[in-house]
């Protein structure tokens, strides 16, 4: 039994937005299956009472004072844009 | 001989005397280049005619009393992952093929101020998502000791291009091993320095939490010089320390005498090749005659780091590679029907496969109902692989270990199973999970291949790590072999 | 069957630094679209963020005001969504940190008080505009980083007219602390509402829907009240609610479906490893609890004791703080309370509500108010005359009195004066004296009309009237 479904991973592949072939999508269970197994050897380390690490230093309260510069000329904003018009960065239509 | 057998104190010197310049050495860099880059393929693209300009405004300095940069005129190659005001970025990506960046790098900055000349943009594997470079969009870098084998990665441009003498010294990015893995395969100095030491503003992330920006060099000394022009604390990386950078290449005494050395056993098991182990008991030895002592410890949560570290790396990842999305720069895929399918089009004709297999692995990690069973049981076992470190940091200066399992292997032999290519990196990889710096040094040779020596040191304590790799460097010459081109 | 209503309410208010949430771009719009931004804005590869302490102060401020307790470590996380006004496809905000929680605010509705609860204050960063055309969407990232508190009540409010008082309760304090402008025209207060039907005396919550495009707290209200009848029409007929998103139409003022809601979204929440904790220490929190003014509830009780002002006025006149300076301001310089208080909710409010302005918009100071109620005090110009003198402060400023003098407003008070023009305008009308007589008390407001008429509305008007009364009788 695979630990990830074909239905879940076409799911993640849609939260991820990337388009994949039925082909692709048993690939990556496949694969994901076995990193997600070789994962679960954490499972082997009792963690109740250890707290989650998300930045190594002991650090805190990097703040910046709110003060403003000026902003980025439009051309430099549009200058890698794919697709531009009128100063907007242009896409197809939101509604579907 | 070529000009880049000479450390940076030396060219200084000679130019200094006038007896070569700042013009020399870029057609130094740009003829090596030239002669062996076909083969070794470690640069994406070149600036020669902005880094010729430089050395001629640089030339004219010579000999006059102007201030100089630290790092004045000397050539190097900067991975390209590091963004560049003007020059072409794209993270061995198609989906940055045509990418023009309209800022630099916090570091590319520095080199400017330290008045280094950038010569190019270093190969690497895509999004640094590897660890052989055979994940470049482009080509993959070989490794200048045998073309046949792969010069590690991601950093692998960086660490080739150093190796084969195309430039003086590089600068890599160490996710999981990045720097100091390609190093150890090339037969150079690479080193990652502590979370916080050097500013990621800048670098395209991989994993924000794991990410450092690193020098690699021919020397232990060259290192610490482009360590100290890239370090400090910058208002535009919150997660960058503000600490105090001592003079790092005056600290490079040659004296370890009562250095207290770990030996992890974990680091000299199973799955590390014979011949690694042996170099390592040999290299210990060296440090032994110097006068310093070792004893074998213990990290006992280094076999999960490897597990740990995939989920924790690839939830960043995902998150990180999401601004991907063929909107304000970039690849975006012809003639989309709708907005969903720019994005899906754009991001799978842009991303190669194990870039997304790791947004893969990040986005299931982090998706309702699987978040705590593994994004942050992976945060905690992180808390324990930082704990085995500060214990064993209590008692002892430094740790040492191998770089790698093995030598550089075969293109081709690890692409079929990710887990055996990630497997390549178990020794360096719970080096970034506690964010303590890591230097790799040579340390001999397998069948041909470059060998690395570890050396891992406390939370800011580079200076340490240099002290040791460089009197253990001092004390060899591994490092002056050269490969045969 | 009968049902009770279950209302909760989302507030964005966007906060008014001058540096965006994150970056240091200016934060406010720019006339021409993408140039109030930086890399960090764009989402560029390889910038970060890093945090503006003037927007967790203002955070900290509005919590506090709030009735919030504040966190003593808050962070921030990453929120993941793709959308062309979103440029990380991931937005920073705070998930189970949030700066402020378990707050509460008082509204009175119909005469009767109640407390609202607030689940939590986060503070996030806000998102481009976007613009449709035929077939396209144009992005535009000025608004992008923009500092946002989000305030999420707790399912406390019963009827559309308690969401609206929440409402005006929740812009009049937030507004006091001087963190937002709280304008909703303008986009810096926005509100999304939940609401859902439950038979009354059960206890479980009906199924929710979410009302969004609410562009004003009229619209609010009438989102509800259209979404209330129509929930209790589909349970009455054996229907079933689907968790949704509705579109409130404000031509039509009937609610529209967006979009069914699949399970949850899976945003994906994790730590933002680009920034670290805050830890606010009780220093901290005292030196931004020193900074927030006497907010209006304290200030409504304080205009009844002190000022002896009726509980109406004191709530209206505290509802801004400007108008609640002004008012203080106006008695500091010597005015009657209530004659200030009449004026602040008369003239002067008619005159912003016709001309669009607000109050510091205007030529008008409290000293200027002062003077011209104490020269209505004083006899030195009549109600009528004043409302000439007043439209003259508001629009152009100066001082009461020397308005009055400079045009010859002063009412005119001599008896002998007034005795001629009053007996010559009896000599022209002796129809109005006839039908005075005659039992028509009416005809005397003619005559009192064409006195003011000839005096251009300065004679003073009990004297005249006296003196109408006496000539009259006289004849």
């Amino acid at each position: 039994m695979s630990r990830i479904t074909i239905d879940e991973v076409k799911h993640v592949a849609n939260l991820a937005r990337l388009a994949i072939t039925e082909e692709e999508a048993e690939q990556f269970q496949h694969q994901l299956d076995a990193i997600i197994s070789f994962a679960e050897e954490l499972n082997e380390l009792d963690t109740d009472h250890v707290e989650p690490t998300s930045h190594v230093l002991d650090m805190n309260n990097v703040l910046r004072e709110d003060e403003a510069t000026k902003g980025l000329p439009q051309e430099e904003v549009l200058k890698n844009a794919p697709d531009s018009q009128d100063g907007y960065i242009k896409v197809p239509s939101i509604m579907d | 001989m070529s000009l880049f057998d000479h450390k940076v104190s030396e060219l200084h010197e000679l130019l200094h005397k006038k007896e070569i310049s700042a013009t020399d050495l870029v057609d130094a860099s740009y003829k090596r280049i030239a002669e062996v880059d076909d083969k070794v393929k470690a640069f994406l693209t070149l600036d020669e005619e902005h880094a010729r300009q430089v050395a001629k405004e640089i030339d004219g300095k010579l000999g006059t009393d102007e201030q100089k940069g630290q790092l004045f005129g000397m050539p190097i190659g900067v991975k390209d992952n590091l963004v560049t005001k003007g020059l072409r970025t794209t993270c061995a990506s198609q989906i940055l093929d045509n990418f023009d960046p309209i800022y630099d790098a916090t570091v590319v900055s520095k080199l400017k101020e330290a008045e280094a000349i950038t010569i190019g943009k270093l190969n690497m594997d895509e999004f640094a998502m590897g660890s052989s470079n055979e994940n470049s969009s482009y080509s993959a870098t070989r490794n200048p000791w045998n073309i046949e084998t792969v010069p590690g990665g991601s950093s692998g441009g960086s660490a080739a291009a150093v190796a084969a003498g195309e430039v003086l010294f590089s600068l890599g990015s160490d996710t999981g091993g990045s720097i100091r893995q390609p190093a150890s395969f090339c037969g150079v100095v690479g080193l990652k320095p502590t979370y916080g030491r050097v500013s990621r503003f800048g670098l395209v992330a991989f994993a924000s939490s794991l990410d450092q920006v690193g020098p690699i060099t021919r020397t232990v000394e060259d290192n610490a010089y482009l360590l100290q022009a890239i370090s400090g604390v910058d208002p535009m990386d919150s997660t960058s320390a503000n600490v105090s950078v001592p003079n790092f290449a005056q600290g490079l005494t040659g004296d370890v005498k009562g250095l207290k050395i770990a030996v992890p056993k974990e680091y000299l098991g199973e799955g590390v090749q014979e011949d690694v182990k042996q170099s390592v008991l040999a290299s210990l030895k060296v440090l032994e005659k110097l006068g310093a002592t070792w004893e074998e410890v213990s990290l006992p949560h280094s076999k999960y780091a490897l597990a740990a570290y995939y989920l924790l790396s690839s939830s960043e990842a995902s998150a990180n590679l999401a601004r991907f999305d063929g909107v304000r720069y970039g690849y975006r895929t012809e003639n989309p029907e709708s907005l969903i399918d720019l994005y899906k089009k754009s991001r799978s004709e842009g991303f190669g496969d194990e870039v997304k297999r790791r947004i893969m692995l990040g986005t299931f990690a982090l998706s309702s109902g699987y978040y705590d069973a593994y994004y942050k049981k992976a945060q905690k076992v992180r808390t324990l692989i930082k704990q085995d470190f500060e214990n064993v940091f209590e008692k002892y200066d430094v740790i040492i270990g191998p770089t790698t399992p093995t030598p550089a292997f075969k293109i081709g032999e690890k692409t079929k199973d990710p887990l055996t290519m990630y497997a390549n990196d178990i020794l360096t990889i719970p080096v970034n999970l506690a964010g303590v710096p890591g230097i790799s040094v040579p340390c001999g040779f397998s069948e041909g291949l470059p060998l690395g020596l570890q050396i891992i040191g406390k939370h800011f304590d580079e200076s340490t790590v240099y002290r040791v790799a460089h009197a253990f460097e001092q004390a060899t010459d591994f490092h002056k072999q050269k490969p045969e081109l | 069957m009968e049902f009770e209503t279950v209302i909760g309410l989302e507030v964005h208010v966007e906060l008014k630094t001058d540096s965006k949430i994150f970056s240091a771009s200016p934060n406010h719009f720019g006339a021409e679209p993408n140039t109030n931004t930086t890399v960090v804005d764009l989402g560029y590869p390889g910038v970060l963020p890093v945090v503006n302490k003037k927007a967790v102060e203002y955070g900290m401020k509005a919590s506090m005001a709030l009735n919030c307790e504040i966190a003593p470590v808050t962070k921030f996380d990453r929120k993941n969504y793709f959308y062309p006004d979103n440029p990380k496809a991931y937005q920073i905000s705070q998930f189970d940190k949030p700066v402020g929680e378990h707050g509460w605010i008082e509204i009175e509705v119909d005469g009767y008080k109640k407390k609202i609860g607030i689940t939590r204050i986060h503070l996030e960063e806000d998102a481009g505009k976007l613009t449709h055309g035929k077939g396209y969407s144009l992005v535009d990232y000025n608004r992008q980083g923009t500092p946002l508190i989000e305030i999420v009540s707790e399912p406390d409010i019963r009827t559309p007219n308690e969401a609206y008082a929440y409402l005006e309760k929740l812009k009049s304090i937030v507004q006091y602390t001087g963190v937002s402008d709280c304008k909703m025209e303008e986009g810096s207060l926005r509100c999304d509402a939940n609401i859902s039907l439950r038979p009354v005396g059960q206890k479980e919550f009906g199924t929710k829907t979410e009302l969004k495009n609410l562009n004003s707290f009229n619209f609010v209200r009438k989102g509800l009240e259209y979404e209330e009848k129509r929930q209790a029409e589909v349970l009455r007929e054996g229907g079933v609610i689907e968790q949704e998103t509705r579109r409130f139409d404000e031509a039509t003022g009937k609610t529209l479906l967006m979009r069914v809601k699949e399970g949850s979204d899976d945003y994906r929440y994790f730590p933002e490893p680009d920034l670290l904790d805050i830890v606010i220490d009780e220093d901290w929190k005292a030196r931004i609890r020193a900074e927030i003014p006497e907010l209006p509830d304290a200030r409504k009780t304080r205009y009844i004791d002190t000022f002896g002002l009726p509980a109406y006025d004191a709530g209206v006149l505290t509802v801004t703080k400007e108008t609640a300076d002004f008012f203080e301001a106006t008695v500091a310089a010597g005015a009657e309370p209530k004659q200030a208080s009449n004026w602040i909710m008369g003239e002067v409010s008619a005159y912003l509500n016709a001309e669009g302005l607000e109050l510091h918009e205007t030529k008008l100071t409290a000293e200027g108010l002062a003077g011209m109620i104490a020269l209505i005090e004083d006899g030195t110009i009549s109600s009528k005359i004043a409302k000439t003198v007043f439209k003259e402060l508001i629009e152009n400023g100066g001082e009461a009195k020397k308005i009055v003098e400079d045009k010859g407003l002063v009412q005119i008070s001599d008896e002998s004066a007034l005795l001629a023009i009053v007996t010559e305008i009896l000599d022209n009308n002796p129809q109005s004296i006839d039908d005075f007589k005659n039992g028509k008390k009416k005809a005397v407001g003619f005559l009192v009309g064409q006195m003011m008429k000839a005096t251009k509305g300065q004679a003073n008007p009990q004297i005249v009237n006296k003196l109408l009364m006496q000539e009259i009788q006289k004849r």
